[in-house]
């Protein structure tokens, strides 16, 4: 097996695990750091990708895995300042209980 | 595939089980902790030395601290009586593990095109920092530009929307 | 047809051309930071405005003469900067932008006439409290027209284009507290995007038969030899090459840009933002740019050509060219507003100067819109004086007697007029117009188009005398007395006059020099241009056309205009002809109960499916799984033990979960995003496998 394959399994799997922390934990910060997970996966995808492809002296999957770890960061803080503010205005975090947009 | 890699694997694997299934907040956000440094091991493994210390400096340093942070600051550490999974948590499960079967499957399905072990290049490839900052001053200077950008609107964005409101301010 | 480059064409980029750029970005940077300015800062807006499109001008100016200095030395200038934007494997998506003698021209007019109206607006706009926004607004949409200029790839051009739009759209709801404002700039946007969508489509397929969007790319640019070879190989569709089919797409843009037939509806309505957008985007420039953007692809037009002869592409263009110029004319006979008079007459110059260019080429359509440009925008800017001038009346019938109370607007504006008409010799519509009328009788596809543009100046010359008629004489029919306008609206308005005559000298038979420096040909000054075969019979066709046109309206009109409460002198002779002509052919109307009427109906049978069929449907299934799990907890509590529970639950909370898809939970929402994702995904994945 190729090396590359593994990786891209380990990823595979983490994402999945993120996903499944992003759809079936009630609390919103659990949500965030399903997420979170999910965006690290992307980013092993990328590296992965950049070290066993043909050109990687390009450095191209290197940049893209570092801008990506920076707008995470970026996406990260945005999103705990949200849960703070909505915890604030409606004191839970529980998403089930976050419903006021229903049609 | 190397001992090292499976190692690296189960502990980052077994690390985002945790941060996803455990019942108290903040050991998710320690567990979260564990699968970010397996990640960075990962990283470092694959000959990737920057993008590596960069995963540790602003996961397990920043964003985890983060996390922690709005556990403390919303009370979330104490178990909500209705449990910690969301109404039909089974449905959320089912298509997780629909799309981890998806991307299995494509990825081995891929894996028969690729050469075998043999066939890789094993030469580490050398990247030094001076190559990324001069690729980051250089080609992608201006990705970098708007990120830089991006990641102060984020900050000021972030303060503001957490900010308190003054009394009166209504 | 005079494609014949003779002299050696020049492709390296000079030091102007290189900084061509700063263009267009300086007023968009301008526009920026007037944008964060607080309201107050009136001054400061005007000035940042004004100095950023002087900058403009002057790079213009030098740009031009650079284009003219290598021009009298024997060479064709076309310098080009092109780079890579994105780079997709092998495939790159370049931009850039070129200097030619047709962005040079372009350049200079647009910069210049931009630069008057600048000036004039901060004199009209004194009183309005968003004299900051304003001028945001106009810095940015002259920064998105001198790039639509300058760009030498059809996608940058494209990415301008749309910015000019939407621009317009800001500024003709500049005074969105009035509906009628909000509509028009609806309007406007909504039927210019009818044409964009096919010029994105005609965009699209140059990109995937040539591979490149650029127009000029040391022979490897769409519009270069190679690329139009294949391009005439390639069969379209009815029978058309596919440079034809490309052609006529994008056309079908400029002809909702330039406010062709059928698209020409926004035009008018487009009046209700301030006079001086009006004069600046629906005269002057961005209505001029369809033009400009035919002339740029010209080419492409004419890919396939016999020598003197005629693509379809162009015939299309020739005939929509000259059925709007009649049509709009005909109209504008009969409105009362005036600015929509000059509105209709402005669709109907476009589209002489579109005909031109399906007729005569590149050079006759581009003269008659730079000097259309200029006698235009004068004419807006002495509408807005007059406006300004009757305390914000726009009905010509209660005006009358101006010549006397505002003498500098009424001389200024009777110059525009005349050029308009093509009063012979002096003024330079004269000279543009005779060009297209010319080149309209040489065409060998059919005569019609001739006598139809022939008609129009007819009708030009008496619906413009009308006007000046029913505004500036006869007798005061208003209530407060007018007033002459400050010096900071006249000056302008004196600057504008005077290029409205003295631009025809550029362009004469006998002299021929705008012609001959879009063509790249040396030109000399020869008596003998006048000599041409058939070319002073035409002169005196049209000379006799303007004066009968205008002897008829001053018949009419001069001096005798009725009160609003009489009806018009054709309106008692011909009374329904004139309510036709009145209610502008109702081609609003026939939108109204076609298109729209077609979307309204539309939107009703989406809605009436969304409440019964999909809501049917998704409490069918709801009622379908409950009535299972009723079933199954009957045969549960009846027949089996309780190993079928958990089936029961599971199905009752799906059944629950169809029934309210709408839960308000973001979760919900990402589970089924995330469903369709994987479906999609798996979909694609085994329908690509071997």
């Amino acid at each position: 097996m190729n090396p590359l394959t593994g990786y891209l399994l380990v990823a595979a799997l983490l994402f999945s695990i993120g996903l499944a922390g992003a759809l079936t934990r009630r609390n919103a910060i659990l949500v965030l750091i399903g997420i979170e997970l999910m965006l690290n996966a992307a980013n092993l995808n990328l590296i992965a990708f950049w070290r066993y492809g043909p050109h990687p002296e390009a450095l191209t999957g290197m940049m893209f895995a570092i801008f990506s770890i920076a707008v995470a960061a970026a996406e990260a803080a945005v999103g705990l300042g949200l849960v703070i503010s909505i915890h604030r205005h409606a004191h839970t975090t529980d998403l089930d209980a976050m419903n006021r947009m229903r049609g | 595939m190397s001992v090292v890699f499976y190692l690296l694997a189960a502990l980052t694997v077994a690390g985002g089980l945790a941060a996803v299934m455990l019942k108290n907040t903040v050991h998710c956000a320690l567990a979260l902790t564990v699968a970010f440094a397996g990640l960075a091991l990962f990283f470092l493994d694959l000959d990737a030395q920057f993008a590596g210390f960069a995963q540790i400096l602003v996961y397990i340093g920043a964003v985890a601290i983060l996390v922690v942070f709005a556990i403390l600051l919303t009370k979330g550490s104490e178990t909500p009586k209705e449990g910690v999974y969301s109404r039909n948590w089974l449905a959320g499960l089912a298509i997780a593990a629909g799309v981890f079967a998806v991307l299995g499957w494509a990825v081995l399905q891929s894996a028969r095109v690729l050469p075998g072990p043999e066939g890789t290049p094993t030469a580490t490839p050398v990247v030094t920092v001076l190559d990324i900052g001069h690729a980051l001053m250089g080609r992608y200077v201006l990705p970098l530009e708007i990120v830089a950008l991006l990641l102060t609107a984020a900050l000021i964005g972030a303060v503001i929307v957490a900010m308190h409101e003054k009394e009166g301010a209504k | 047809m005079q494609e014949t480059i003779s002299f050696a064409p020049h492709l390296a980029a000079s030091p102007i051309t290189g900084i061509l750029w700063l263009i267009p970005t300086v007023p968009i940077v301008a526009s920026g930071v007037i944008a964060l300015l607080k309201q107050p800062k009136r001054k400061t807006a005007a000035t940042l405005a004004i100095a950023s499109l002087s900058f403009s001008l002057l790079l213009s100016l030098v740009a031009f003469a650079h284009v003219v200095a290598g021009w009298a030395h024997g060479v064709a200038v076309r310098e080009t900067v092109n780079f890579t934007w994105i780079q997709v494997g092998t495939a790159s998506v370049d931009l850039g932008w070129v200097l030619d003698p047709l962005a040079a021209v372009m350049l200079v007019m647009v910069a210049f006439v931009g630069l008057l109206i600048f000036i004039y607006s901060t004199g009209y706009m004194e009183h309005d409290e968003n004299f900051t926004r304003f001028f945001c607004f106009m810095s940015l949409f002259a920064g998105a027209m001198l790039g639509v200029v300058i760009a030498n790839s059809l996608l940058l051009l494209f990415i301008f284009w749309e910015l000019v739009g939407l621009t317009s759209y800001l500024l003709i709801g500049f005074w969105y507290q009035k509906p009628a404002a909000a509509a028009a700039a609806k309007k406007a946007f909504l039927t210019t995007k009818v044409g964009d969508v096919f010029f994105l489509l005609g965009m699209v397929w140059l990109f995937a038969q040539t591979g490149t969007l650029l127009f000029y790319n040391n022979g490897a640019g769409s519009l270069e030899f190679g690329a139009l070879k294949g391009l005439l190989a390639q069969p379209g569709a009815w029978g058309l090459t596919a440079a034809g089919a490309i052609g006529l797409l994008i056309f079908a843009g400029a002809a909702g840009k330039s406010g062709q037939f059928p698209l020409h509806v926004w035009l008018p309505d487009a009046m209700e933002g301030p006079t001086p957008v009006s004069a600046l985007i629906h005269a002057a420039t961005m209505v001029a740019a369809g033009v400009y953007l035919i002339a740029r692809v010209y080419p492409l037009m004419q890919a396939g050509a016999l020598a003197g002869g005629t693509t379809a592409a162009l015939t299309v263009v020739t005939w929509v060219g000259a059925f709007t110029a009649v049509f709009a004319a005909l109209i504008a006979v009969a409105q009362n507003d005036i600015k929509r008079i000059l509105a209709y007459s402005t669709v109907s110059q476009l589209g002489y100067m579109m005909a031109g260019l399906g007729m005569g080429g590149v050079a006759v359509g581009m003269f008659h819109l730079i000097t259309h440009g200029f006698f235009k925008a004068l004419l807006f800017l002495g509408a807005g004086s007059v406006i300004h001038g009757c305390h914000e009346e726009q009905d010509i019938r209660r005006m009358g007697g101006l010549r006397a109370d505002m003498p500098l607007t009424f001389f200024t504006y009777a110059i525009g007029m005349l050029a308009l008409c093509g009063f012979p010799l002096l003024f330079s519509g004269f000279w543009s117009k005779d060009g297209i009328l010319e080149a309209a009788k040489h065409w060998t596809v059919a005569k019609t188009p001739f006598y139809l543009l022939v008609f129009g100046a007819l009708l030009t010359a008496f619906y413009m005398t009308r006007q000046v008629g029913y505004v500036f004489f006869g007798y005061w029919r208003g209530k407060k007395p007018a007033h002459e306008s400050p010096a900071v609206i006249t000056v302008p308005l004196a600057i504008l006059a005077f290029f409205a005559m003295a631009l025809g000298l550029i362009g004469t038979p006998a002299w021929p020099w705008f012609r001959a420096f879009l063509d790249g040909r040396a030109v000399g000054f020869d008596w003998h241009g006048f000599a041409e075969p058939g070319l002073l019979g035409l002169m005196a066709t049209s000379t006799v056309v303007v004066f009968l046109g205008l002897g008829l309206g001053w018949r009419l009109y001069g001096g005798q205009a009725p009160t609003p409460e009489e009806p018009d002198v054709l309106e008692k002779a011909a009374p329904v002809a004139w309510g036709w002509l009145r209610d502008r052919l109702y081609v609003d109307e026939l939108y109204g109960v076609t298109v729209i009427a077609f979307y309204w109906w539309w939107a009703r049978v989406a809605d009436w499916l969304d409440r019964r069929v999909w809501g049917g449907v998704v409490a069918g299934v709801a009622w379908a799984f409950r009535g299972w799990a009723q079933l199954n907890q009957f045969l549960d509590n009846n027949v089996v033990d309780g190993s079928f529970d958990k089936g029961c639950d599971e199905l009752a909370s799906g059944g629950g979960l169809l029934a309210a898809v709408q839960t308000g939970r973001v979760q919900t929402y990402l589970r089924i995003l995330a469903l369709s994702v994987v479906a999609l995904a798996a979909i694609l994945i085994w329908s690509s496998l071997p």
